[in-house]
This record gives structure tokens, C-alpha cells and sequence, in this order.
């Protein structure tokens, strides 16, 4: 399968300072009962976004006029724990972010977000705290040569290669996978000798 | 001299791939209701399923557990067991629908079967799938383009993580459960303190345990960012495999056995990072706030976040203690809840449901005070009734449902209304996890009756002695 290569994005940013945010915040279990990814982004953030009577409310860092458009997404630490859902980058992206900036990023939704083209972007402690109180600043990152750039300042993040070549490309890894089917056979003749 | 982790590893390398990356050969993978998506785009891309034989599944997430469900009545509902049972007769998959005796949540049915097993590399696409490690397996949750992977090509592409072991010395107090030790772990290394790691449990505490326990520690591993927890297979585990009807039989057993005792960590091996525990110096605890890590001993006060030095920390914590409902500096103890939830695929197996039981036998719970019992299967729920356990429950005043995750998920009809608190045997206590605006307070079997009892909080040392 193929999708948009990933290469350069200049986008401002949205702030979601706290720490932990698990997918269950990220998409509520009560909407997943969908068999498809599609038209998740409404439902980002649900509980948080909207009232009870489902308005949104007005002081939700996302709503506000300068994280308006902004494709990437700035978070506290450990972004991303709990639930397996892939349907957490789903919704994320249908919204319309490309990338996660946090100092820490869970294991699972790591590898979800790689898969589908949302790029995690892991920074120290110094610059997180920088981006965590400049709501709506413009970054700029740059996959090719692995460097985040805001103000005058540049810092480089580290992505998995292979995932960071498939990003690069705009092809999924499943072609790739198959591609071994060599050496997956060679494997389980081994093991059933 | 490598650890276990390191020889179940080894053992599964297909092919080493680029930057790092290995292709892992997948021996187990388990199925269930949540994961539609997967067999859609496997689908779309004209790609068949590699060895279906090997596959189960489940119906689990959400299905129904009971009369007064509003789940029956909801067709989204249905529409995504239906789903799972379609898809897997198209495509030759054993599956267990509601009904079938073999059927429930997918980290008890796993080992119950005998389809976990010592040395195997094991997924799902469930977070909590680190539940199987508890037999000495490299088990891991995966997303569901990893499950459309797997069932392409029986293999992921996995970056080796670092390998932690946790140590719990001593001798585990009365009244302390497995639920207790890792809650009790995971406020030590936190949130995130297993992030890229697989986590190896270890020390007398954990090989006092029996099977069930284990997978109960094992289980919320993730809840400490681990993707993997373990324990090393012993007698305990071979007692609990043997007849299981996956389990290997005969002359297979014999060879298997002698297998599954190399599969120990070496002496002398090393870790990437060691955790002791004083396991003597353990209490039933209950969690206070909105993530596992934030828990206390059951006989201990809300924290005060203005005791917190980090800013963001103090500021998480001030948050989770509004949403809770809850003072600074309040005792636990005593603090009145609506619901009680036992079952989850951390505590629904036959031993928390004796637990559970124990304390609730003879006694009522307390008037206006919902207490829901699940169990995690439909072969628990026949050995529970087989011991009258289920009468138990009723004549407790508890609801004895159908085996599902339930009140743990709340996309099944179980859930909390707003502002409604529960004590709560399942893994997380996130905002809304159990239903929009409900409370969670995580805790033992035991701690969850006790409170039931109590409709509040309550220590259930002071009911067992």
C-alpha cells in the first residue's frame, strides 16, 4: 500500500501539556464501535473537548484561534499509554496532525503512529519544555535529515530507520514483509524438522 | 549466559532486517472482536491468511454479559461479534462465539486451553496480551496493522527491547494479592518507567505465586509502559498445562518439558536494569488518581500535590484528584463508592473469583450498591457454579454475569454514569475508561468485595481475620 511520502513539514503547533495521556483520552472506547478509521477526528479528545451536552468548550487548548491548522501536536511525557487502539493515530490524523512531539512516547502507539504516517518525534527534556509553553510556535521538521527546527534553534530526533525509510517513501511495511517469504518458509521448515 | 528473554528471541529470528530491525516469528496469534479492521485491508490488498489453522478467536470486547445489557439491543454492538464470527469461517479460523463453551476474554482462554505455552512468541491485538508471559512466553500487544502483518505473513518486523527484571524479596503479608504486588510495582517505577522494555519477574514473592497470580502481575505490565512481562516457567506452570487440550500430550510433553526448563535465565546473565522489592513490607492497596501508578496502601490518605516538587507532576495529580472527587490528605479508607466491578482480564479467573467469594459468603453488600461478578469465561463460569460460588454472589446481593470484559471497557452496555465511583478489579482507572465521567479505584478481588460489603471503601483484612 502506498500513502504520502512524509518528507518536510512546517506547520505551528498545538499544546496538550499534561503528562500520561493515555488512548483512552485520545479516542474514547465509545467510539469504536465503527468497522473503519475514517471520520475519527471528530471524536478526538471527546471527553475533553466537548461539554456534556456535547458544545465544545472554549478553553480547550486544541480550540484555540493559535493552534488553529496546526499539524503537530505537542504532549507530555509518556504520550500515548494504555490501549493498543490503532485508532488513536487514526483520529489524530483525520484531524489533521502529521506529528507528535513529546520528551517520551509509548512502545505501542509508537509503532501504530510509524504505520500510518504520523510521525513521533522524541526531544530532550530542554527543548519539550520550550515547546510545552509556546503554544502555536512554528516548527519546522525535516525527516530526510532527521532535525526539528524552531526559532533559531535546530535539534535532531532519532526515528527507527526502517520505519523512518517507509515514512520517507510513502509505502507501508507490509511489502517488505512479504518480501521475505523466502526466508519465512526456510524458518518454519526448520522449526518443523 | 542470556537471560530467558534473550533465548525465546533468538530462537525467533527469521531474518535480520534493516536499521535494526528483526523479523520475529510469530508462533501464537490470538483474535478478538475489536480488530475488524485488519481483515478488511488484508482483504483489499488480495492477501490471504498465512496458517489460519493456528489461529483463535475470540468474542470478547463486545459482547453482552448479561440480561439488561443495553448491548443486545444495540446492533454496532453486534455488528462487531458478528463480524469477527463472519470473518473467521470465511477464513478458516477457530472461533469461539458467544455460546461456545470454550469462549471469553482472550487472556483467559489462551492459557485455559493450553495455547499458551513456555518459549512461545505470542500476540494479539490487545495491549494487556503481556497477560501470557505469566508461562515463561515473549508476549506482546500489537496494533491492528501489526494483526493484518501477522496474519499475512505469520511475522513482524520488532526493534529488541531492553530487559528489566523486577525482584520481589521476602514474603507476601496476609491479605496482599498479586493485584496488590503490581500495583504496588508499578507506583514504584512508574507510568512510563517500563517504556522499551520487556520486564522479567523474578525472587520468592512471584515463585510462591500460582498461575493465576502471575497473570495477573504479568497482565499489567503495560500499565508501567512495558510491552512484555514474564516469568519463568517452573513446576507451578507445568502442573497448571498438563491436559489442557492444546497443550502438548504423550511422548510431545515429555520433549516439551525438558524444553521449556532451559528456558530459564542464566546465572550470571545481565539486565539492562534491576528492581528490588520488599515484598514483606507490601499492603492491599487502591488506586487515588487517573493512571495505574497512582496508588497507596489501603490504610493511606490522598496525596497532596502541593507536597509535589515537578510542576507537570503536581499538575497531573491536582487534576486526577478533581476529577476523582477527592481532598488532599482524606483517608482512603471509608470513602463511599456506587459500583463494585470484579472480572477483567487481570482478575476474573477462578482463584479471584474464590477471593472474591471469601469475603463476600454469608454477608450482604451493602444496600444501593451495584456489585457486578464476571467471569472471564465460560469454562471459569462452569467451575465457579460447580462450587456454588455463583450462589455465593446472588445470595451476597451480586449480579453473576456472562464471561466478557464489561464494565472494563465499557463498549459492551456495562458502564459507569457520570460521576458514578467504583472500586474495580480491571487494569486502568483512566478518565471515562469505565463509562464518561465514571471513577475508577483499581484494586484486589479481595479489597473490591470488601468494599461491597462496606459501599465504601474498605481494608478486607479487618472481614478475613
Amino acid at each position: 500500500m502506498t500513502r504520502t511520502p512524509f518528507r518536510r513539514l512546517e506547520s505551528r503547533t498545538a499544546v496538550l501539556a499534561r503528562p500520561d495521556i493515555d488512548t483512552d483520552q485520545i479516542i474514547p472506547a465509545r467510539f469504536l464501535k465503527g468497522t473503519t478509521r475514517t471520520g475519527l477526528g471528530k471524536h478526538l479528545f471527546a471527553g475533553w473537548r466537548y461539554d456534556e451536552s456535547g458544545r465544545p468548550r472554549p478553553d480547550f487548548p486544541l480550540s484555540s484561534p493559535e493552534s488553529r491548522g496546526a499539524q503537530v501536536l505537542v504532549a507530555g511525557a509518556n504520550f500515548g499509554c494504555g490501549s493498543s487502539r490503532e485508532h488513536a493515530p487514526w483520529a489524530l490524523l483525520d484531524y489533521g496532525f502529521r506529528a507528535v512531539i513529546s520528551s517520551s512516547i509509548a512502545d505501542i502507539f509508537r509503532a501504530n503512529a510509524l504505520k500510518n504516517g504520523l510521525l513521533p518525534v522524541l526531544v530532550d527534556p530542554t527543548t519539550h519544555q520550550v515547546l510545552l509553553s509556546s503554544p502555536g510556535m512554528r516548527v519546522r521538521i525535516d525527516l530526510e535529515a532527521c532535525t526539528l527546527g524552531f526559532d533559531d534553534a535546530r535539534v535532531s530526533f532519532e526515528v527507527d530507520p526502517f520505519a523512518r525509510r517507509c515514512l520517507l517513501d510513502g509505502v507501508d511495511e507490509l511489502g517488505f514483509l512479504v518480501s521475505q517469504e523466502s526466508a519465512i518458509a526456510a524458518y518454519e521448515a526448520k522449526e518443523e524438522a | 549466559m542470556p537471560t530467558m528473554f534473550e533465548k525465546i528471541w533468538s530462537r525467533h529470528v527469521v531474518a535480520e532486517g534493516p536499521g535494526g530491525h528483526t523479523l520475529l516469528y510469530v508462533d501464537r496469534h490470538l483474535l478478538h472482536d475489536g480488530s475488524p479492521e485488519a481483515f478488511r485491508r488484508l482483504r483489499a490488498a488480495g492477501r490471504t491468511v498465512r496458517r489460519p489453522g493456528e489461529l483463535v478467536a475470540t468474542a470478547d470486547h463486545y459482547v453482552p454479559t448479561g440480561a439488561g445489557s443495553e448491548a443486545s439491543a444495540n446492533e454496532e454492538i453486534r455488528g462487531m461479534v458478528e463480524a469477527l464470527a463472519r470473518n473467521s469461517r470465511e477464513l478458516g479460523i477457530t472461533h469461539f462465539g458467544p455460546g461456545d463453551v470454550r469462549q471469553g476474554i482472550v487472556h483467559v482462554i489462551g492459557p485455559e486451553q493450553g495455547l499458551t505455552q513456555p518459549g512461545i512468541v505470542l500476540v494479539c491485538g490487545d495491549s494487556h496480551t503481556a497477560t501470557h508471559g505469566a508461562f515463561g512466553a515473549l508476549a506482546f500487544g500489537i496494533g491492528s496493522t501489526e494483526v493484518e502483518h501477522v496474519l499475512a505473513t505469520q511475522c513482524l518486523w520488532q526493534r529488541k527491547p531492553k530487559v528489566m527484571r523486577i525482584t520481589v524479596n521476602g514474603t507476601r503479608p496476609f491479605g496482599v494479592a498479586a493485584k496488590d504486588v503490581i500495583l504496588a510495582i508499578i507506583a514504584r517505577i512508574g507510568a512510563a518507567g517500563g517504556v522499551g522494555h520487556a520486564i522479567e519477574y523474578a525472587g520468592p514473592v512471584i515463585r510462591g505465586m500460582s498461575m493465576e497470580e502471575r497473570m495477573t502481575v504479568c497482565n499489567m505490565s503495560i500499565e508501567a509502559g512495558a510491552r512484555a512481562g514474564m516469568i519463568a516457567p517452573d513446576d507451578t506452570t507445568f502442573e497448571y498445562l498438563a491436559d489442557r487440550p492444546r497443550a502438548p500430550k504423550g511422548a510431545a510433553w515429555d520433549r516439551a518439558l525438558l524444553a521449556w526448563r532451559a528456558l530459564r535465565t542464566d546465572a550470571g546473565a545481565g539486565y539492562d536494569r534491576t528492581v528490588e522489592i520488599d515484598g514483606s513490607a507490601l499492603e492491599p492497596r487502591i488506586t487515588f488518581g487517573t493512571n495505574p501508578s497512582m496508588s497507596a496502601p489501603i490504610r493511606g490518605e490522598v496525596p497532596d500535590p502541593g507536597s509535589v516538587t515537578d510542576a507537570a507532576d503536581r499538575a497531573a495529580l491536582d487534576r486526577a484528584l478533581r476529577y476523582m472527587g477527592l481532598r488532599p490528605g482524606q483517608p482512603l479508607l471509608g470513602h463511599p463508592v456506587d459500583v463494585v466491578f470484579i472480572g477483567s482480564c487481570t482478575n476474573s479467573r477462578i482463584e479471584d473469583l474464590r477471593a472474591a467469594a471469601s469475603v463476600l459468603r454469608g454477608r450482604k453488600v451493602a444496600h444501593g450498591v451495584r456489585t457486578l461478578v464476571v467471569p472471564g469465561s465460560r469454562q471459569v463460569k462452569r467451575a465457579a457454579e460447580a462450587e456454588g460460588l455463583d450462589r455465593v454472589f446472588r445470595e451476597a446481593g451480586a449480579e453473576w454475569r456472562e464471561p466478557g470484559c464489561s464494565m472494563c471497557i465499557a463498549m459492551n452496555g456495562d458502564q459507569l454514569r457520570p460521576g458514578q465511583s467504583a472500586v474495580s478489579t480491571s487494569n486502568r482507572n483512566f478518565e471515562g475508561r469505565q463509562g464518561a465521567g465514571g471513577r475508577t479505584f483499581l484494586a484486589s478481588p479481595l479489597t473490591a468485595a470488601a468494599s461491597a460489603l462496606a459501599g465504601a471503601i474498605a481494608d478486607p483484612r479487618e472481614i478475613l481475620r
